[in-house]
C-alpha cells in the first residue's frame, strides 16, 4: 500500500470519529446542560485545505480545484474493482412536515415562496461533498446531510421556492462550517453544515427577469462565486460573495454593459450587448499559482436568430480566466465565435500540466460542446490546439486564424432546413469530464444526433430566447466514449455505446487506471484508463449525477445517484 | 462598428415578427408561480391604445423594437422587474434625454399616473404570452418556402441513393398528398417515418423515430441461432423477443455461451445517408418528393 494512502486514512478517519462524536449534542442539546462554554469546533473544512489533490475526501464539485476528477486513492484498483459491493442505498424526499418521510430526520424550512406547488421529486444530478465521514447532497430547493458510512440521514433543508426553472442543482460548497448551494429562485443560502440550520440567505439574481440557478457554487478563500441561467436575453455574469456574511464582492459581466468596453466592438450595439447572455453556469476550475477562476461561458442570445447580433459576440462561448481578488478577465479564448446553436461552452474546463513541443506548460483543456477539444496556456491564454473530436460535427468550415471553428452560415437555422449535428444538446454539456495524467488521456461522452433546423421566424430584429426555430431530431449515429490523447486531440480509444439512447453522466477517474461513468443504459461502469475494456458493470438506472470516489474509516467508497436515489458501492 | 443598428422594417412591427413560434406546445412561458395574475380588461385596452399612440412608432407593435429605435420591451430588465408600473413610469415620465448605448433618446410623456398603470398593464399582460425558453408571444403564422430545390436533380439524387429501397410510385406515392406541409415532408424522409399528416401540427419538435423493429440474431456457443425482435443491448447484455416465440436474455460479456450478436436495424441506411447528406442534395430531394401527389 502507497504510503500517502496510509496518511489519507488515518487523517479522515480520526476527522470522522471527532464530527460523528461532536454532532451528537447538536441533536440533543439536552445532554450537555453544564455551563461550561462548548469546546471550539476545529472547522469542517478551512478553505486553506482546498488546494491540494483530490485524494481521502471529495470536498468541493470537481474533488479538487484542477476539474481533472481524477483520485489519487488506490484501495479500488483494475484487479478488485469487479469485487465492489454494494454499502448501503438511501433515497432522499423533500418532504418537510413534522415527522414526514423516510428519512426521518429533522428538516429545517427556510425561503422565501409559498412552497405550496409541486416541484416534483427530487432528484441529485450534481456533486455530492464527503468530508469527514458525512454526505452533504442537494437537489432544487433541498439539502441533505447523511452519515456516510450507512445512509441514515441527519439533517434536512427545504427551501420553499418562489419559482424559477427547476432543471436541477448542481451540488454545495463547504467553507470553514458553512454548506452554501443555490436556488432555482435565485438565492444563495448558507446553512450551518452540522445542523442544517440556516445562517443567511442573499438574491444573486433577479426571479422577474427569468434567471434561475443551478451551479454548485466554488471557494477561494474568502470568496464564494456563483452564477445563474437565464433564458430570456438577459447579460450573463459572475459574482464573488462574501463566504461570511453574504457580502457582494464583485460582479463581473460576460458581455460589455458600457459603451467604453472593448469588447463592444463584438456586437452590433450596446442593447444587443447587454441582452447578449454569456452566462458562466457550470462550475469551473481554480489555479492556486495564479489566482485565475477558469470558466467556460454561455451561449449568445437570442440563441438562434444570430441575425440580431452580428460580430463574435465576446466573452461568450468562451473561456474566461476572472482573477478571483477582482473579477477582472485577465484572458479570454472564444471556443464558438457568434454561436448559433445553443451550444454554449459552459463545460467544465480541466487544468494540468505537461510538455508540449519540448516546453514545460501549464495547460487548461475543455471539451466543448460544439464537438471541438482545445487546449490552452492557462496562464497567458494562448491557443495551443484545436481537435474536433464529434465525428459526425459539421457546422463549421475549418478553423480560423486564431484556432477558433469557422461556422458555417448555412449551418445555422435556415428557412428550407438545414442538417445539422449535433443538436441542441451538443456532443458533451455541463456533465464534467475527467483526465488522468498516468495515461495522459481526457475522457468524455460524445454525442452524435442529427437534427433538421429550421428558422421559423426571418424577423430581421432576431427572435427572442431560444425562440424563431424549430428543430426535428433524427436520431444518433453512434453515441460514444473517447478518451482523446491532448498532444493531438485524436482519440486514443473510442467506445460506441450499443442501442441508440444517449448519455448524461459525467466521469471519474483514478491512480490505478480506472475511469467510471454512466452507461447509455442505466449502468454504472468501470473500464480500463488505457484501453477502455469493462471491468464492471452494475445496473442501478440512469446515473443522474457524476461518480465520485472517497475513503471512510479507512475504505474506499464509489458513490452514484440515480434521481432520488444514492448507492453508495465498498469494497471491503 | 458598434453603432446601434436602425431598424427600418415598417412591415415587421405587428405580426409579421412573432411568426410561427405559436405553433409549438403552449406551455406556460414559467414556473406558475412567476406568473402574474391577469390584469383587467378594461385597462388593458385602454393602455394598448395609449401604447399605440404614443410608443409604438418606436418600439413596435409587438413590443419588440420599432422603425425608431426604441429597444424590445420584452426582453427589457426594466419591464421586467416591474411590478405595478413603477419602473416603467420612471422611464415614461422622464424620457431617456441622454441614453447610455449612444441610440436615439426617448422623449418624457407628461401622462397621468392612470395612463402610465394602463400602458403598465398592457405591456405586463404582453410580456405573459410570452412563450417557454424566452421565446416572443406567438404572432400569427407565416408562410415560409421550404420548397427551394430543384426537383429534376432531386429525381436523379433519389434514383442513386433511395431507389434501392423505395420507388415513387409504389410505397412513396402520395407522399405528399400525406404530408402537412412540405417542411413536414422533409422532416420525414430524412428521418425515414411517415410524415405529420395533414391537420397535424408540423410545427411540433418531431423526436428522435423509432419505426420500424430492429432485429437481432444471437449465435450461441454450440452454434445455435435466435431471432427476434432487439429488446434491449447493451455492452453486458441483450435480450429479444423470440421469432419463435417468448421473451429470451443473454449475458454476453466474454464467457462462453453468446458467441456473436449481429444487430439488423432497417433504419440504419437512413442514418447512415446523414454524413453524406449535403443540404442542397437534401432540399432537391425534397423538391422532388412534393411532386409525388
Ligand atoms: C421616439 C421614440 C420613442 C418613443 C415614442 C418611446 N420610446 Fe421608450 N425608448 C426609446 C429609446 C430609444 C429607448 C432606449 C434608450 C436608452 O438606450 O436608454 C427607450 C427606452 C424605453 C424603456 C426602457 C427600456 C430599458 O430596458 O432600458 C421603456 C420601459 C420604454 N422606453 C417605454 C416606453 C413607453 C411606455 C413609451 C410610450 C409611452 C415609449 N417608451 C415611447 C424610444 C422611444
Ligand atoms: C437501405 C434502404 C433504404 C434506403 C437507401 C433509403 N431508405 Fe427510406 N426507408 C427505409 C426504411 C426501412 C424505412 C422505414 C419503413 C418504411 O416506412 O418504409 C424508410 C422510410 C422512408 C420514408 C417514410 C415512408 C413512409 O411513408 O412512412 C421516406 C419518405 C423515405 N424513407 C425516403 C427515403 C429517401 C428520399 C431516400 C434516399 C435519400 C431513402 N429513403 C433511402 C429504407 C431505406
Amino acid at each position: 500500500m502507497n504510503r500517502h494512502v496510509i496518511r489519507d486514512i488515518v487523517t479522515t478517519r480520526l476527522a470522522a470519529t471527532v464530527l460523528t462524536a461532536l454532532l451528537l449534542p447538536a441533536q440533543a442539546p439536552a445532554q450537555t446542560s453544564t455551563r461550561m462554554p462548548a469546546p471550539a469546533l476545529p472547522p469542517l473544512l478551512p478553505p486553506s485545505q482546498l488546494s491540494g489533490p483530490l485524494a481521502g475526501s471529495w470536498p468541493t464539485y470537481n474533488g479538487d480545484y484542477s476539474g481533472r476528477r481524477y483520485s489519487t486513492l488506490r484501495l479500488i484498483d483494475k484487479n478488485n474493482v469487479a469485487h465492489l459491493t454494494l454499502a448501503w442505498t438511501a433515497r432522499v424526499d423533500d418532504q418537510h412536515e413534522a415527522g414526514a418521510g423516510p428519512g426521518g430526520a429533522v428538516t429545517t424550512v427556510g425561503g422565501e415562496g409559498t412552497g405550496d406547488f409541486p416541484t416534483g421529486n427530487p432528484s441529485v444530478r450534481g456533486t455530492v461533498l464527503e468530508v469527514g465521514g458525512i454526505l452533504y447532497i442537494t437537489s432544487t430547493d433541498n439539502a441533505w446531510a447523511l452519515d456516510g458510512r450507512d445512509g441514515r440521514e441527519l439533517w434536512h433543508y427545504f427551501w420553499k421556492t418562489r419559482g424559477g426553472t427547476h432543471i436541477g442543482n448542481r451540488g454545495g460548497a463547504l467553507w470553514n462550517d458553512s454548506l452554501l448551494f443555490e436556488t432555482p429562485d435565485d438565492y444563495l443560502v448558507s446553512l450551518d453544515a452540522r445542523t442544517g440550520n440556516e445562517n443567511w440567505h442573499v438574491q444573486i439574481a433577479s426571479l422577474d427577469e427569468d434567471y434561475f440557478s443551478t451551479m454548485a457554487p466554488v471557494v477561494v478563500g474568502d470568496h464564494v462565486l456563483v452564477a445563474a441561467s437565464n433564458d430570456s436575453d438577459a447579460p450573463g455574469f459572475l459574482q464573488s460573495f462574501d463566504p461570511r456574511t453574504g457580502k457582494l464582492q464583485w460582479r463581473r459581466y460576460m458581455v460589455p454593459m458600457t459603451k467604453d468596453d472593448p469588447a463592444l466592438e463584438t456586437w452590433p450595439s450596446l442593447d444587443a450587448a447587454r441582452h447578449g447572455g454569456g452566462n458562466p453556469w457550470t462550475p469551473g476550475a481554480y489555479d492556486p499559482e495564479t489566482g485565475y477562476y477558469i470558466t467556460g461561458t454561455g451561449n449568445p442570445t437570442p440563441s438562434y436568430t444570430g441575425v440580431a447580433r452580428p460580430g463574435d459576440n465576446l466573452y461568450t462561448c468562451s473561456l474566461v480566466a476572472v482573477k478571483v481578488s477582482t473579477g477582472e478577465i485577465v484572458w479570454h479564448y472564444q471556443t464558438s465565435p457568434h454561436d448559433t446553436h445553443d451550444w454554449d461552452s459552459a463545460q467544465t474546463p480541466i487544468l494540468f500540466d505537461a510538455v508540449i513541443n519540448g516546453r514545460p506548460r501549464k495547460l487548461v483543456a475543455t471539451a466543448a460542446r460544439n464537438g471541438y477539444f482545445f487546449v490552452l496556456d492557462r496562464v497567458t491564454g494562448e491557443h495551443l490546439l484545436t481537435a474536433r473530436f464529434g465525428t459526425t460535427v459539421n457546422w463549421a468550415k475549418g478553423l480560423r486564424a486564431d484556432g477558433a471553428p469557422a461556422a458555417d452560415p448555412g449551418k445555422s437555422a435556415t428557412i428550407p432546413g438545414s442538417l445539422v449535428s449535433p443538436t441542441e444538446g451538443g456532443v458533451t454539456n455541463f456533465q464534467p469530464n475527467a483526465f488522468n495524467p498516468d495515461t495522459g488521456l481526457f475522457y468524455t461522452h460524445e454525442n452524435t444526433g442529427y437534427q433538421v433546423l429550421y428558422l421559423t421566424d426571418p424577423d430581421p430584429r432576431g427572435s427572442m430566447g431560444l425562440g424563431g426555430k424549430r428543430f426535428a431530431l433524427l436520431g444518433a449515429t453512434g453515441n460514444a466514449f473517447e478518451a482523446i490523447d491532448y498532444h493531438t486531440g485524436k482519440a486514443a480509444w473510442r467506445h460506441v455505446w450499443p442501442g441508440r439512447s444517449g448519455v448524461g453522466t459525467g466521469v471519474l477517474t483514478t491512480a490505478t487506471g480506472l475511469v467510471f461513468t454512466g452507461d447509455t443504459n442505466g449502468n454504472l461502469v468501470a473500464m480500463d484508463a488505457g484501453d477502455g475494456a469493462f471491468l464492471w458493470h452494475t445496473r442501478i438506472g440512469n446515473i443522474s449525477n457524476p461518480p465520485e470516489t472517497f475513503l471512510i474509516d479507512g475504505r474506499q467508497y464509489l458513490l452514484a445517484a440515480v434521481g432520488d436515489t444514492l448507492y453508495s458501492f465498498v469494497l471491503y | 462598428m458598434a453603432r446601434p443598428a436602425m431598424p427600418t422594417f415598417l412591415c415587421w412591427t405587428v405580426a409579421l415578427g412573432a411568426t410561427l413560434a405559436l405553433a409549438q406546445a403552449p406551455a406556460p412561458a414559467t414556473f406558475p408561480d412567476q406568473q402574474r395574475p391577469a390584469g383587467d380588461p378594461a385597462v388593458i385596452a385602454h393602455g394598448r391604445q395609449l401604447y399605440a399612440v404614443n410608443c409604438k412608432a418606436c418600439h413596435g407593435g409587438d413590443l419588440r423594437g420599432g422603425d425608431l429605435g426604441g429597444p424590445n420591451l420584452l426582453r427589457s430588465q426594466v419591464v421586467m422587474s416591474d411590478q405595478h408600473g413603477e419602473a416603467i413610469s420612471q422611464v415614461v415620465l422622464k424620457g431617456r434625454p441622454d441614453p447610455q448605448g449612444g441610440g436615439p433618446p426617448m422623449p418624457a410623456f407628461p401622462l397621468s399616473t392612470a395612463d402610465v398603470h394602463a400602458i403598465a398593464e398592457y405591456i405586463h399582460g404582453v410580456l405573459r404570452d410570452k412563450q417557454r425558453q424566452g421565446a416572443p408571444p406567438p404572432g400569427e403564422r407565416q408562410a415560409l418556402n421550404v420548397l427551394v430545390g430543384n426537383a429534376g436533380a432531386g429525381r436523379r439524387y433519389f434514383k442513386a441513393h433511395c431507389a434501392g429501397c423505395h420507388s415513387p410510385g409504389g410505397d412513396l406515392r402520395g407522399i405528399a398528398t400525406r404530408a402537412a406541409d412540405a417542411g413536414a415532408l422533409q422532416d420525414a424522409w430524412v428521418a425515414g417515418r411517415p410524415p405529420v399528416a395533414p391537420g397535424g401540427n408540423p410545427y411540433a419538435i418531431h423526436t428522435d423515430p423509432k419505426t420500424p423493429p430492429t432485429t437481432v440474431t444471437v449465435t450461441l456457443g454450440d452454434g445455435t441461432r435466435v431471432h427476434g425482435r432487439l429488446q434491449r443491448v447493451d455492452d453486458f447484455i441483450v435480450s429479444l423477443y423470440a421469432d419463435s416465440g417468448g421473451y429470451l436474455s443473454f449475458i454476453r460479456d466474454g464467457r462462453p455461451g453468446v458467441r456473436a450478436v449481429d444487430i439488423d436495424d432497417p433504419m440504419a441506411a437512413h442514418r447512415h445517408l446523414l454524413g453524406a447528406l449535403t443540404d442542397p442534395d437534401m432540399h432537391d430531394v425534397t423538391a422532388y418528393l412534393a411532386t409525388l401527389k
